[in-house]
């Protein structure tokens, strides 16, 4: 059984179809990345259109808690052997958003992360370079982000609660707001 | 005896078809990346994609899902195993090429109920798209495939390579040009290559009937093409190319005319759906109408 999981994890390095959430400004570093100058498609990596046929969520920079709600819809859409990949500082810390009041800080405590790319923003040798170290995570079985989110479900969902409650709106009736206008 | 020598004779003739077309979607993505100067994937990309997605987890969406996405694969498995490839033919006696057409257009169909089960409006806008292409692509096929039938008075492949016999110049090619036309231009659209991939439009409608397949069922439905484009060629090599003595000969001949298709996919922008349709049936179709003119004139 060891053998056929050894044999499923070289042919899953090898074919990594990825989801590239682009809210953030590094989506920009993506289109070289995909065309003619970096190519990304020689190490199997290819965009795909929905959640259900990827295996690399790419969170490209900053999510505001608004946008975080969408990105867990997106993770947990996706079919089982599925990883993470950070990109840029804001996934890390917060970067320069690090005292905005609508934006989260660390994306680990949220959704489990496999890779951070470091950087603000990273170059398209760094998200190449990310793509190898990931293949080498995951023919060594170290890349176990999506077991660790079963494992911890609840510690993520209470995360994610905390800062999902802060977007449900201040006024609550409709007709308070046209009775002060 | 004789039944179960037939059954692992097809069977073969499946796998050959399913490694044949993955591989030349391997090729054919790497030369529409010299295209774009760039460096490419291996050639044998699509077979590491195929296993991948048969060893992740797969979400389905009911009976008639499963149901829809096996019958599309099967039927195309079905039709292939009557097309004569080489010096295989396995049942000569009725290599028909309208049940070849009928087991393809089931394909569609088995592919129509399963993805429109999933309940995702981009997968039905999809597969209307690709039935509506289908029917643009049809008409001139099927006049391109009257004027070769009335031309060779017979209505089996077999007969239809064995009346091309002796050389180049006795191949329908040559003999009917306009026919080989429309066919070519009707065989882009049955590839679902540009500019009549309005069906699998990534940036749209989110690749069609894709949307919703997960692991085995996207396996299913990569498999689903690679046969497709065997087969699909494979009747343009017996209709026009006159066969081939063995199986290398065809499958050179195959890749002759999908390179073709890739070349025109790599220079070409999509049409939009109606576009696509009157385009068809006005260009190839003329052609194949005058092809059937001259021919019983």
């Amino acid at each position: 059984m060891s053998e056929w999981k050894e044999l499923a994890d070289y042919f899953r390095g090898r074919s990594m179809w990825m989801l590239h959430y682009c809210t953030g400004c590094g989506a920009i570093e993506l289109p070289p990345t995909m065309t003619s100058r970096w190519d990304m498609e020689r190490f199997g990596v290819v965009p795909m259109a929905t959640p259900r046929q990827a295996d690399i969520l790419l969170i490209t920079g900053y999510l505001s808690i608004k946008s975080l709600k969408r990105v867990v819809y997106t993770y947990e859409q996706m079919s089982a052997p599925k990883w993470v990949l950070g990109f840029g500082s804001c996934t890390i810390n917060g970067g320069i958003y690090w005292d905005s009041y609508s934006v989260i800080k660390r994306l680990d405590k949220y959704i489990p992360v496999d890779l951070y790319i470091a950087g603000c923003m990273p170059r398209p040798e760094a998200i190449l370079d990310s793509f190898v170290k990931l293949r080498e995570l995951i023919k060594k079985g170290e890349a176990k982000g999506y077991e660790k989110y079963v494992k911890n479900f609840e510690w993520y969902k209470a995360n994610q609660d905390k800062v999902f409650r802060r977007t449900t709106p201040v006024l609550k009736k409709p007709e308070e707001v046209t009775k002060s206008a | 005896m004789m039944f179960f020598l037939k059954l692992i004779q097809s069977i073969g003739v499946g796998a050959l078809s399913i490694s044949v077309g993955l591989l030349f979607m391997g090729i054919g993505r790497k030369i529409t990346a010299r295209i774009h100067r760039r460096y490419g994937p291996p050639a044998i990309q699509n077979f590491i994609d195929v296993f991948k997605l048969f060893s992740k987890n797969s979400i389905s969406h009911g009976f008639a899902y499963d149901l829809g996405i096996i019958a599309g694969t099967s039927a195309l498995l079905a039709a292939v195993v009557f097309l004569p490839v080489g010096q295989i033919n396995l049942f000569p006696a009725n290599s028909s090429l309208i049940m070849i057409l009928y087991l393809m257009t089931m394909a569609y169909l088995g592919m129509a109920m399963g993805v429109s089960s999933s309940g995702n409006p981009n997968a039905t806008i999809g597969i209307s798209r690709a039935l509506t292409m289908m029917m643009g692509y049809k008409v001139p096929f099927a006049a391109v495939i009257f004027s070769v039938y009335i031309f060779a008075r017979t209505g089996s492949l077999t007969n239809i390579i064995a009346a091309q016999s002796g050389g180049l110049l006795n191949w329908n090619m040559i003999r009917l040009p306009f026919g080989f036309i429309a066919a070519e231009i009707a065989l882009q659209g049955m590839l679902g290559e540009k500019p009549f991939d309005m069906a699998i439009a990534p940036a749209e409608i989110a690749s069609g009937p894709m949307v919703e397949m997960s692991g085995k069922y996207l396996g299913f439905g990569m498999l689903q093409h690679a046969v497709g484009i065997f087969l699909e060629t494979g009747i343009m090599v017996n209709l026009f190319m006159g066969g081939a003595p063995n199986v290398w000969i065809f499958v050179i001949k195959q890749f002759e005319l999908f390179f073709i298709a890739l070349l025109v996919n790599a220079i070409l922008p999509r049409f939009r759906v109606e576009e696509g349709v009157s385009f068809m049936w006005k260009i190839p179709l003329l052609l194949g109408v005058i092809q059937a003119l001259i021919v019983v004139l």
